[in-house]
């Protein structure tokens, strides 16, 4: 197919930001819910009914992480190579969670020896906060700016990623997931569980909220290549307002028993910050910092314009399908979780 | 040891254990679609309790399966970053390709099948069977593709100079159907049909030997049986197809599979032998001509040999050819104890022989080893080279990362993948000895309407 003079890049540069804004929503919940996982602690049976409300969905919802990271490997190249090798240990530490998160889900329940489900709930739990943690501080690099050399190639430590600013972006991931991952257990579980998860939507809801703000000024004040975008282009604030609004639904939503809108309200929510982080980056896919004509783009660290082409054609003919299939697999699995005798 | 061969061997190492799972889960994909298939045909129950039994093992492996893989697409950017540049506009797109085709389907329609037995009807539960066992297809073909193109490069330019090259697609259906593609996914997908039907042959056997569980035991081995049949005469068609691809294509790798030195007509054909790599000679018994015959058609057509291949673009001989041949010897095996077992069954014998049964319930290791050793032959095969002619494998690696770092991320793997290893052997010989659920003899859920017998 041929995409006349359409501007390529920027397409790709949202393309891959879709991808991944469909993990952050997607998995976010699952990964919140792994979170939450050790604090469903009166019965065994609460803790099968956490595993089994993500249990039919998370591989699907995994898979947006691994096209996302096929798709930046296709158009941008350089960045993946950069990113991955730069972030070397921090990414083997993220895969090592992301392994013992999804292999807690299938063994867990397969064994009934106390300690046997004790290990693997830790396994879950440690897997899914790590994975949140290690995604959200990879994201607080990417924004705060890493060491580039004139080749683009990773000129940094593994202690500088561990910055405060990307720590910073990271415990407030774990926040966000974890409200997210509440609400969405709102929606699955019932009786006295489903109180007690209700109990928990608020403080999360405030938690995240001041996580938030606090990056919000540090990143105003500290981070001025966004700021700059963002004075550049006032209306990127007209993104801000539905975020907030979004947000503040959410305890309204899940206070007059409509769950569903709560759980809309809070995707809507991470979409927003999708947007905005991806509005205040453009074009930069990493930033280069202190040296920013060193910063990959989507203009320099692309693949070639037939490439971009071809692989939007691809995703034309893939991604309707995929969200129709997924949609529909969503509505199969909905409400409450039933344990029966293929849970897990 | 320096970073390239610390980052081969955790390449090596990661995508040995994760390859143990996927060639399950498309063999077994199949042969849920057969059993499931058959239950809604015949109603007889014996298949809806083969369908359910099949589908947890089914699960382990694909879960297994998915958590390993996520790391071999991490791994080209983390340790292969050059690599990963120069490669990008070219592999990645496969790459992509089989997240959108391939992933996406498996792992949706993984729910339906796992968790909708009592939520869907019986024809969208055959259906999300079936596109399970599509996906686990697709995904082998986008990732043969993307490594058959790292053996035969086709449809591209390269662009830039020295450390700036890379290579850009000029003609996408000629990467994907690339010289040797067709060839080595066909290959690639009968030895992982092979590694499903093994399998549920080899549980059918062992409950023979124990004299438990006979219909289901018998069932298992028959459909196990008949695909494992087709599979390994299939192996040997296309392993032949494969192997002429590589004497036209990668002549250095046909050498170094046979140890073949000089070129020359009548090129002989070793059975078994070990390779003086100083001496430049292969030692063992060997059939003149055979060589010729089988790569070109004619006896007395000429085999390239390593002599003429520069030495620092020779792979390491022997290696690649005990590999090669430890494939080929398995494979026959394989096809041979097929046909045992077929004619066995049909003369009504199976049950009589234990040293057949006993075979057979070890048979499930033999796809295992054939399609390691093969991926290894093909990969090592290739060396010094990570892309055919264009890239060696010592320029390939990530710039910024240190020995220190691959040491420690090895050491992780080794760990972790161990535990795994340990803990999915544990768990499927559980799941084996606890054997199939009565049960599920009667069939209870949305999948029973239509279901008119008992338990018989």
């Amino acid at each position: 197919m041929s995409f006349g003079s359409l501007d390529l890049n920027t397409v790709w540069f949202v393309l891959v930001g879709v991808l991944f804004t469909g993990y952050v929503i997607l998995d976010g919940f699952d990964l919140g819910v792994g979170v939450l996982h050790l604090f469903a602690v009166r019965r065994d049976e609460d803790r099968r009914v956490f595993l089994n409300a993500i249990g039919p969905v998370w591989d699907g919802n995994e898979v947006w992480l691994v096209t996302g990271g096929g798709a930046l490997f296709a158009a941008f190249p350089a960045v993946y190579a950069t990113v991955f090798s730069g972030f070397y240990l921090a990414f083997m530490a993220l895969l090592c969670a992301l392994i013992f998160r999804a292999v807690a889900i299938e063994f867990r329940s397969k064994h009934a020896s106390p300690r046997w489900r004790a290990f693997w709930d830790a396994g879950f739990a440690a897997g899914s906060a790590g994975s949140a943690l290690l995604i959200g501080v990879a994201m607080g690099n990417i924004a705060w700016g890493v060491p580039l050399d004139a080749r683009g190639e990773f000129a940094g430590s593994f202690l500088g990623l561990l910055n405060p600013y990307a720590l910073l972006m990271g415990v407030t991931t774990v926040a966000l997931f974890t409200m997210h991952g509440a609400i969405y257990l709102v929606l699955k579980t019932e009786g006295e569980l489903e109180a007690r998860v209700r109990r928990w939507v608020n403080p999360l809801i405030i938690a995240f909220i001041l996580c938030y703000v606090i990056l919000t000024l540090a990143t105003l004040l500290y981070v001025p290549h966004i700021t700059e975008a963002f004075r550049r282009e006032p209306w990127f604030f007209a993104v801000v307002i539905p975020v907030v609004l979004a947000i503040a639904n959410i305890p309204r939503e899940v206070s007059h028993g409509r769950e569903v809108f709560a759980f809309l309200s809070s995707c809507a929510a991470m979409a927003g910050l999708m947007v905005i982080f991806g509005l205040g980056m453009y074009p930069h896919l990493v930033y280069s910092h202190p040296l920013p004509e060193h910063s990959l783009t989507a203009f320099n660290a692309a693949s070639s314009r037939k490439t971009l082409g071809i692989m939007l054609t691809i995703a034309l003919l893939g991604l309707p399908v995929v969200l129709a299939y997924s949609a529909s697999i969503y509505w199969i699995f909905r409400g409450k979780v039933k344990l029966d005798r293929m849970s897990y | 040891m320096d970073v390239l061969w610390l980052s081969r061997l955790q390449f090596a190492f990661t995508i040995t254990f994760h390859y143990l799972f996927p060639p399950l889960s498309i063999g077994l994909g199949v042969l849920l679609v057969v059993v499931e298939g058959l239950w809604l045909k015949t109603k007889n129950p014996l298949y809806h309790q083969m369908a359910r039994f099949w589908t947890k093992v089914f699960a382990l492996t694909f879960a297994v399966g998915v958590a390993t893989g996520i790391v071999m697409e991490f791994e080209f950017g983390t340790n292969w970053a050059t690599y990963s540049r120069y490669v990008g506009d070219v592999f990645g797109s496969a790459l992509a390709a089989e997240g959108i085709f391939a992933f996406f389907l498996e792992s949706g329609f993984l729910a339906v099948l796992l968790f909708g037995w009592d939520r869907v009807g019986p024809k969208t539960h055959f259906f999300s069977t079936c596109m399970v066992a599509l996906g686990a297809h697709f995904s082998a073909i986008w990732i043969v593709v993307a490594n058959s193109w790292m053996q035969t490069p086709a449809g591209f330019h390269i662009v830039g100079e020295g450390l700036a090259a890379r290579a850009e697609i000029t003609d996408f259906w000629a990467m994907v159907f690339n010289p040797s593609s067709m060839d080595r996914l066909s290959h690639t997908l009968a030895g992982a049909w092979q590694a499903g039907a093994w399998l549920m042959v080899s549980v059918g056997a062992y409950y023979l030997l124990r004299r438990r569980h006979r219909d289901f035991a018998l069932a298992s081995v028959r459909i196990g049986l008949g695909l494992a049949l087709v599979a390994a005469v299939f192996s040997l068609v296309t392993g032949d197809a494969s192997a002429r691809g590589v004497a036209r294509n990668q002549p250095a790798k046909l050498a170094a599979f046979e140890g073949l030195w000089a070129t020359t007509p009548r090129a002989p054909l070793h059975l078994v032998g070990w390779v003086d790599e100083k001496n430049e000679q292969t030692h063992g018994p060997a059939l003149s001509g055979l060589l010729s015959w089988l790569a070109y058609g004619k006896t007395d057509r000429p085999v390239t040999g390593l002599k003429e291949i520069p030495r620092d673009e020779r792979p390491p001989v022997n290696f690649t050819f005990q590999l090669f041949h430890l494939m080929v010897i398995v494979g026959f095996a394989m096809i041979g104890l097929a046909a045992w077992a077929a004619f066995a069954l049909w003369r009504g014998r199976l049950e009589q022989s234990r040293l057949l049964l006993w075979l057979l319930t070890f048979s499930v290791l033999g796809p295992q080893v054939a399609n390691q050793t093969g991926w290894w032959a093909a990969e090592v095969g290739r060396q010094p080279w990570i892309v055919y002619r264009l890239l060696r494998t010592s320029d390939a690696l990530s710039a910024v990362v240190s020995a220190h770092q691959v040491a420690a991320s090895m050491v992780m793997f080794m760990a972790v993948y161990l535990l795994l290893f340990a803990v999915f052997l544990f768990l499927l010989n559980d799941k084996i000895k606890h054997g199939p659920a009565d049960a599920d003899l009667q069939p209870a859920g949305k999948l029973a309407p239509g279901f008119k017998g008992g338990a018989s």
